[in-house]
């Protein structure tokens, strides 16, 4: 089976008129194609995984409505990173929580890219968590902080992109929560300025 | 040369043995990438199907658990269902409609069943776990009180509204449900980032 006979059929007479000299016999052999053809397959066969989706872990905050105000955990500032979720995949963000109502945060804009988005601003942040702690201004059970806020028209891929973000950059500590009708405001004036 | 055949056959054999049909899927979802290598668990799986416009379609896994939880829906909601419509529940997929087409549906051959999950409204789900509109919520009850051990994956559609997801999450932490997955594609950890180091360095030790 492995080789062809492609000679001519020895079988029939000579046809009239027909004269040959030499009757050429090629037989090709074709078990190189059938080592190939098992290479493949266990190629295949090992590099290819019955492949099972993955899962995220999620947890949320406890959300008790009797829960005092005193015993939730206070957070502080310094640590905290608001990042909102916006519509186009765009990221908004500011340090701390912006619960001074005189000052308005310093809104930056960004998005999901690999050079100069939303990773390396936490990078940043987490870098100076981590001097302010060697400095000694926070102890060390202090732990830089991300609060998601997703508006009505970020996408459920924004959320996944920025949970992920959290893992990426070994950020332990983060919540989703619902965005404020004041960062909502923001983020439309951030719009308005900028011609978005 | 025909034992070269046998081989081959042997192997086509084991594949088609060794790999399991793909769950019928209601919708086909997109879903979004992430460098969480976690798998999916096999069993005791309580499925939420989200596609691109929100609806919403749900789903357990176990057979004897589905009998029981459409038997339990049926007491409670007053469905009227009879012992066929409860079969068919058992040995089918997703529910993505409102109880009150929920009889109709059942009555459906699975071809009538596939289409009809085309165009259907999705499982009605509202913010609190209060609500009558709700219909989630109700299934969400009846799924873990037929099994206590069940794990909530949400699968859903990267183009997915945050608003749709955000209902699937109030409704669970209603019923004080905080921990969830969310299935997503495998990606790999971006290199440079502290995900990579991490991984790389624990491949390193061993």
């Amino acid at each position: 089976m492995a080789e062809m006979d492609t000679s001519s059929s020895g079988g029939h007479k000579k046809g009239p008129g027909v004269k040959k000299g030499k009757k050429l016999s090629t037989r090709v052999d074709l078990t190189p194609m059938v080592d190939l053809g098992f290479l493949l397959i266990t190629f295949f066969m090992f590099t290819t995984t019955l492949a099972k989706p993955k899962t995220m872990e999620i947890n949320m905050p406890y959300k008790d409505k009797n829960l005092q105000e005193e015993e939730k955990n206070k957070l502080k500032a310094s640590v905290a990173m608001t990042v909102l979720l916006s519509k186009n995949h765009r990221v908004y963000y500011y340090e701390g929580l912006a619960d001074n109502p005189e000052q308005n945060p310093d809104l930056k804009v960004t998005g999901f890219k690999p050079k100069d988005g939303i990773r390396d601003a936490i990078i940043r942040k987490k870098k100076a968590v981590d001097a302010m702690k060697r400095a000694g201004t926070l102890t060390a059970k202090d732990e830089m902080t991300v609060l998601i806020k997703p508006d009505t028209t970020s996408t459920y891929s924004d959320l996944v992109n920025m949970l992920d973000e959290m893992s990426i950059n070994d950020v332990k500590v983060y919540a989703i929560i619902d965005i404020s009708d004041v960062e909502q405001g923001y983020i439309k004036e951030t719009e308005a300025a900028s011609g978005l | 040369m025909t034992a070269m055949c046998d081989v081959a056959f042997l192997l086509l054999t084991f594949f088609m043995l060794a790999t399991k049909f793909k769950p019928e899927e209601p919708v086909v979802v997109t879903t979004p990438s992430s460098i969480s290598e976690i798998p999916l668990p096999d069993n005791d799986i309580m499925l939420l199907t989200v596609d691109k416009k929100g609806r919403i379609f749900f789903s357990i896994d176990n057979k004897i658990k589905r009998k029981e939880l459409i038997e339990s829906v049926n007491d409670d909601r007053k469905l009227g269902l009879t012992q066929q419509d409860i079969n068919t529940f058992a040995i089918g997929s997703s529910i993505g409609i409102p109880f009150s087409q929920l009889k109709s549906f059942l009555s459906m051959p699975p071809d009538e069943q596939a289409e009809v999950n085309v165009t259907a409204p999705g499982v009605p789900v509202d913010t609190s776990v209060l609500s009558p509109d709700n219909e989630l919520a109700q299934w969400i009850k009846s799924a873990r009180y037929t099994n206590p051990k069940l794990r909530i994956c949400i699968k859903a559609d990267g183009d997915a509204a945050y608003p749709h997801v955000k209902k699937i999450i109030s409704t669970l932490e209603g019923y004080k449900i905080f921990k969830f997955n969310l299935i997503t594609n495998m990606k790999a950890a971006p290199p440079g980032t502290a995900a990579y180091e991490e991984r790389n360095r624990m491949a390193n030790a061993e």
